[in-house]
């Protein structure tokens, strides 16, 4: 539900009285620390429905020293502890519970190193994720993660929740593109996870920590693989009169042996809203298209372009490929531009991540159609086909009565759906609040109890982002502030 | 209420039942890397891990596995679709043909060919383990991406079977390549052949002669094979028995005390004939944390007593 109480963040007051900000700004000097309403009003949401957050002083480190006594200080005074990105998250993963002291990586964008050698760059954890590709672009290099946001999210906010993209089909998601992580324990104690060398030692925490969603720990530097730009590349729109042509020329593209480096899907009522917007050039009377793209070397590209194009065509499609590099700008605009797009049409909305296998798709795809109809909602469907992974996006307007019940209903309902179909929570925005009390639905008692010891072994007293991921029975709610404050989950 | 799918596998509910909830125990495989991490404790009760493939599907590229199947009976079955694993079966140097799934997994060693094909802890998409408590869990999910909750796969990979007995898998799939082959540069620069050799998935290099497993479709091996010239369809050397562990940049700086070696070019892997007399150390923070997952996840030290995951 959105809901929009502030019982905590209610002015400025409260925390000026709180010795531990006195501590904070003797450890980090005052321009790192804020703790009046306007800066803790700012970092109570992320970019998820969640917005019952509230934040304690929010902390503005430059280096792991800062990060280290920030947590120092959170240990003396039992505070929790929020490391936060850009606030693109969309699982509420970065809302804060329980009063916590934000640490906002911001100023720890930095790029530290790049060796060019091995293909390795060391980063600070607020480096913006297109940031990082723009600087190796000239040595012929990329951070192959490319999250619609890219031009916002953090590589913290990245490593933290495993985020994906479109050219992950081929490339891997972020953890296969993290080699080590500096993390700060909550203890305060900075410990280097994996390393640069070909098998580090000891189990894989560096593996563990991607995806641990802020509780592990806080990353301080982050060692990213880098990737060099393929040498050739191919794009394809197909259009298509049915969804079920689309998602049939999605599987057989797959089972032919070929491994695309992204494959898109958007839907009728997706395409109509780009082309008011961007004008990319998709085909507005088509069911569904599919942007196609295929990287490598010349030669085998031009086979697999012709591959693809022979499938799209036997399944009823119209096939057309970008002519230059102006036109595949535009074609991609065109995608990155949809979220974009659908906002224009109403002020709020919701969207949805989950993963089903591909051959479900038309039957999951059609089920979200009904279940929004049936809810009077809008959706639009833009999403990572090749994977499988269904991003379906209700446009609402939140001031209209029971809309946001309506919303929350019918994504609960697509979930179902999904894992109906052997399909799962999250391929890549995450659990946090979202989703938390939903992972009963797709593990058990004694699975999550094995989560629960992960995350333990590394932040045993649940000091760092607490009542997140797991569900309640299986958090330790040390963190006094976090049990006094009960916290429903985005759909109660 | 949607509830997790329930574990209905007799063969996967038998091994569990027979790990128990107390005394020590190990699970062997084909017994290919058993040197790895020390010898276990004697007199520890031995279980096999099930075997058989569970289900294929093709057009998923997703396969589930029991634990104790043999990677190359695995791969004898992918192939009637043209795909495989990112697991060394015997076809690969280093690989055995013994070796099975839950043993690869539970080690955790890439083959020579991790330089195109990824580390195979990338491969794991689900696994089901018999924890400490003797309590059969879930870790992962059976779609090819998924983020929902804590990557426990990724512990797990690697883990000597310390953590939790494996007990089945499901691992993503690639297909094969049109066309596959080994060829010998015999005076090349190895980091020439790396940013030149763009199909290849393996380079290996013994201080003079250089070798690739070159990958793709047949036109790009080709150009490949004009940009350098290669002495062609060489089988790739043997592996010395000792695995050194380096950064890609510091394979030119080896010491003296390697022996022959086998160096792979662009991951770090070092095969050599004695051991490595100088590992990177562990700082002792980081000891800490490992031990802290262990004493967690075992409390009572059932798995595997004796042996330990890296030199902690
Ligand atoms: C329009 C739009 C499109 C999107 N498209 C995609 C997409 O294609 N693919 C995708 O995967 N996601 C997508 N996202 C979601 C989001 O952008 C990603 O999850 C992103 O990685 C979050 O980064 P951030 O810097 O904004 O992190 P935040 O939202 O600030 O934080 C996310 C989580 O990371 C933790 N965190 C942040 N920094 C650190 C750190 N240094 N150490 C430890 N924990 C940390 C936080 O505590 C929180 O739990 C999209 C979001 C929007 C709004």
């Amino acid at each position: 539900m959105k809901l929009r109480r502030r019982t905590r963040a209610d002015g400025a007051g409260q925390h000026h009285a709180d010795p531990c900000v006195a501590e904070l700004i003797r450890a980090l000097g005052e321009d790192r620390v804020r703790a009046d309403g306007a800066a803790r009003h700012l970092a109570s949401a992320d970019a998820s429905m969640f917005s019952d957050g509230a934040a304690g002083p929010v902390c503005f480190p430059d280096s792991t020293e800062h990060v280290q006594a920030i947590m120092q200080v959170a240990a003396r005074h039992d505070r929790a502890v929020l490391p936060r990105g850009a606030g693109s998250g969309l699982s509420g993963g970065a809302a804060p519970l329980g009063d916590p002291i934000v640490v906002s990586t911001t100023r720890m964008n930095r790029v530290l190193e790049v060796d060019e050698q091995d293909r390795v760059a060391w980063v600070q954890p607020g480096v913006i994720n297109l940031d990082l590709t723009k600087q190796v672009t000239p040595l012929g290099l990329h951070f192959a993660p490319d999250p619609s946001s890219q031009q916002v999210c953090t590589i913290g906010g990245n490593v933290a929740n495993n985020s994906g993209g479109p050219h992950c089909l081929a490339y891997g998601v972020t953890s296969a593109h993290v080699l080590a992580v500096e993390v700060v324990l909550s203890t305060g104690e900075a410990v280097v996870l994996g390393g640069l060398e070909a098998e580090p030692s000891g189990y894989d925490l560096r593996g563990a920590f991607v995806g641990s969603e802020g509780m592990f720990g806080i990353a301080t530097k982050i060692a990213v693989r880098l990737t060099p730009n393929p040498e050739s590349v191919r794009t394809l729109l197909l259009s298509f009169d049915t969804v079920a042509d689309a998602a049939a020329t999605v599987g057989s593209v797959i089972a032919s042996g070929l491994v695309p480096a992204a494959v898109e899907m958007m839907d009728k009522r997706c395409v109509a809203a780009v082309e008011d917007f961007v004008h990319a050039g998709y085909p507005r009377g088509a069911a569904a298209v599919l942007l196609i793209e295929v990287d490598g070397l010349q030669r085998g590209v031009e086979a697999d372009t012709e591959k693809v194009a022979e499938i799209g065509r036997a399944h009823g499609g119209t096939v057309r490929v970008a002519a230059d590099e102006q036109e595949r700008a535009l074609l991609w605009k065109g995608r990155k531009s949809a979220f974009g797009a659908v906002a224009r049409v109403a002020p709020d909305y919701y969207l949805h991540d989950t993963v089903v296998p591909r051959s479900k798709l038309v039957e999951v795809l059609e089920a979200v159609y009904e279940i929004v109809d049936r809810y009077d909602l809008t959706a639009v469907n833009v999403f990572h086909a090749g994977d499988g992974n269904l991003h379906p996006l209700m446009a609402y307007d939140s001031r209209e009565p029971g809309v946001n019940e309506r919303v929350a209903a019918a994504g609960r309902e697509i979930l179902e759906v999904s894992l109906a179909v052997g399909g799962v929570l999250s391929g890549e925005h995450g659990i946090g609040v979202e989703k938390r009390d939903f992972m009963e639905y797709q593990f058990t008692s004694a699975d999550l109890e094995q989560q629960a010891l992960l995350r333990r072994s590394f932040d045993p007293h649940c000091r760092l982002n607490p009542g997140k991921v797991l569900p309640s029975a299986h958090s330790c709610a040390d963190i006094a502030s976090l049990s006094a404050s009960k916290v429903n989950g985005v759909w109660g | 209420m949607i509830a997790p799918p329930v574990i209905d596998d007799t063969a996967l509910l038998a091994f569990a039942a027979e790990i128990g909830s107390a005394g020590p125990v190990m699970v062997r495989g084909g017994g290919t890397q058993w040197d790895v991490g020390g010898a276990p404790d004697s007199d520890i009760r031995e279980v096999s891990a099930p075997t058989g493939i569970v289900e294929f599907r093709p057009d998923e590229m997703t396969v589930c596995v029991r634990a104790g199947t043999t990677v190359a009976a695995l791969h004898a079955v992918l192939a009637e679709h043209g795909q495989r694993t990112a697991l060394p079966d015997g076809s690969v140097p280093g690989g055995s043909p013994a070796s099975t799934v839950g043993g690869t997994i539970a080690v955790g060693r890439s083959p020579v060919t991790r330089l195109g094909d990824g580390h195979i802890r990338d491969a794991v998409l689900q696994l089901h383990y018999v924890a400490a408590d003797g309590q059969l869990v879930t870790a992962g999910g059976p779609t090819v991406k998924n983020v929902t909750g804590f990557d426990m796969c990724r512990v797990l990979v690697g883990s000597l079977g310390t953590l939790g007995c494996i007990g089945d898998a499901i691992l993503r799939t690639r297909p094969r390549p049109e066309h596959e082959q080994w060829a010998k540069f015999a005076d090349a620069e190895p980091e020439t052949v790396l940013n030149t050799a763009k199909t290849a998935t393996a380079i290996l290099w013994d201080g003079s002669s250089v070798w690739a497993r070159l990958c793709g479709h047949r036109v790009d091996v080709e150009d490949d094979l004009v940009r350098l010239p290669a002495s062609y369809e060489v089988p790739p050397p043997d592996l010395p028995p000792f695995r050194w562990s380096r950064r890609p940049k510091d394979l030119h700086r080896l010491p003296n005390e390697t022996g022959r070696f086998i160096a792979e070019i662009g991951v770090g892997v070092v095969h050599c004939e004695r051991p490595d007399p100088n590992p990177p150390p562990v700082p002792a923070s980081v000891a800490a944390l490992n031990r802290r997952v262990r004493e967690l996840f075992d409390p009572n030290r059932r798995f595997n007593p004796g042996r330990s995951v890296g030199q902690l």
